[in-house]
């Protein structure tokens, strides 16, 4: 039972914690979980959150900054103002947790559904766009001599990256040749300055109060690299969640998102950041592909893995509006 | 030649009745679990309805476009390939409308109520 080992961690580093009760797991496939505990406290219960690789998953995925990474930069983001939970502890090898970090809870919403759409948002979210320009901002001007080693990719990069990925799905797609061909002929190559990109910053990664954004999660595939990456991504129409006329995560424009991230100094280039939605978009559809790949040859054979599959068309018909618009 | 009901008929019955009588019966994870099999279910009997004439459809634009003849598996591949080799673009004639004819058939099936769809529905194309 987590529960023991979970005890046993916080008595180690958390001064009059006397144990931790309700936890519960909130996601995971084999190498990451996700769990959620109250610690007991005389001061009274902390929520927290642990993301772990249980033992004998030590290895990242490829793209994966790694949870160790992950927990140093909430740490700075959370230091230098950027809405991040506060990470408690890290995880060392004698707590027998595995390899990961233990965050302090930040209460709110994640699911996109429920923040476009419910009252308890009506008021903050006419405020998101601008509110998610000012946060990349201050992400993107995180000190880069305090970053943990991370990996570097550019445009260039990435679309050679995506098609190898693609390629190896066996799954020929004229629309997504079509793409590939579209951003080799609008490589922008290396951008101007380099900075930390957060790499998965969209609506469902952010978790949202009745006031706005109060925290910025899943930083694993953080690099460095254009920071208008960051910007082309949360555009991305799959974000949007049936609000496609409001392109930043179905809550505001594109101008308000600008203007928020202008705001702090710093500059937005539209060319670049059109050129990593349409990126992000196959990028996501090259994602869902390898869902169904991973469906077909296991180990996990879930309905909702299949399922993610046969999202690709969307990014399809998604590309096509932005590639070869029909006449309006 | 099979008997009937036929496959549209079948699955549309079992998706039926897990929707209208065991749905109601169940929560939580498996309440989520069978909301997607029920929309697994719908998404085989509107495929199962369309797929040959979309099918169809699909190899009579692809061969006109390519100059060859082949299963629509076949033409897509040498369609990739000819847009990979730069070969062909949107200036070539009727590939626009083409992807896009192709396109909207496949969400039809996957997802007709995906907002982009609807969208491009409604522009009557």
């Amino acid at each position: 039972m987590i529960e023991a080992e979970l005890s046993r961690s916080v008595a180690r580093w958390c001064p009059g914690a006397t144990g931790v009760t309700g936890a519960a797991k909130l996601s995971g496939g084999a190498s990451q979980e996700t769990w959620r505990f109250d610690i007991t406290h005389p001061d009274g219960p902390i929520g927290a959150i642990l993301r772990r690789s249980p033992k004998g998953y030590g290895a990242a995925p490829t793209r994966a900054a790694g949870l160790a990474a992950e927990a140093q930069l909430m740490q700075l983001a959370y230091e230098a103002g950027v809405p991040s939970p506060r990470v408690l502890h890290v995880l060392t090898p004698e707590e027998d947790l595995g390899t990961g970090f233990i965050m302090q809870r930040v209460e709110g919403e994640t699911i996109a559904r429920k923040i476009l759409r419910d009252d308890e948002f009506a008021a903050a979210r006419p405020r998101l766009a601008r509110q998610i320009g000012g946060v990349l901002a201050g992400l993107h001007r995180l000190p880069q001599d305090k970053l943990p080693e991370l990996r570097k990719r550019g445009a260039t990069q990435e679309i050679s990256e995506f098609e190898r990925d693609y390629r190896s799905l066996n799954w020929p797609k004229p629309v997504f040749e079509l793409a590939l061909r579209w951003l080799r002929d609008r490589d922008p190559g290396p951008s101007a300055e380099t900075t930390l990109v957060h790499g998965d910053f969209r609506n469902g990664n952010l978790v949202i109060g009745a006031d706005g954004i109060r925290a910025v999660l899943d930083w694993e595939l953080a690099h460095l690299g254009d920071p208008m990456e960051d910007l082309g991504w949360v555009c991305v129409n799959s974000w949007r969640f049936g609000e496609i006329d409001k392109p930043v995560g179905g809550f505001g424009s594109r101008e308000e998102l600008f203007a928020g991230y202008e705001a702090t100094g710093r500059n937005v280039d539209p060319e670049r950041v059109n050129f990593w939605e349409v990126m992000g978009t196959l990028r996501w559809g090259i994602m869902c592909g390898g869902m169904m790949q991973r469906f077909r040859e296991g180990p996990d054979h879930s309905m909702e893995r299949a399922m993610i599959g046969r999202r690709v068309s969307e990014t399809e018909i998604d590309l096509l509006r932005l590639l070869a618009p029909r006449g309006s | 030649m099979q008997d009937e009901p036929t496959p549209v008929e079948l699955t549309k019955a079992v998706a039926d009745f897990l929707r209208n009588d065991i749905a109601p019966l169940i929560s939580g994870q498996q309440a989520f679990k069978l909301r997607v099999a029920v929309n697994i279910l719908d998404l085989v009997t509107r495929q199962l309805a369309r797929e040959e004439g979309s099918d169809a459809a699909e190899v009579e634009r692809l061969r006109a476009l390519l100059g060859m003849d082949g299963s629509v598996a076949e033409l897509n591949r040498v369609l990739a390939e000819r847009i990979a080799k730069g070969e062909m673009d949107l200036s070539t004639l009727g590939l626009a409308e083409h992807l896009w004819a192709t396109t909207m058939d496949k969400l039809a099936v996957d997802q007709p109520n995906y907002a982009s769809y609807k969208r491009e529905l409604g522009r009557g194309g």
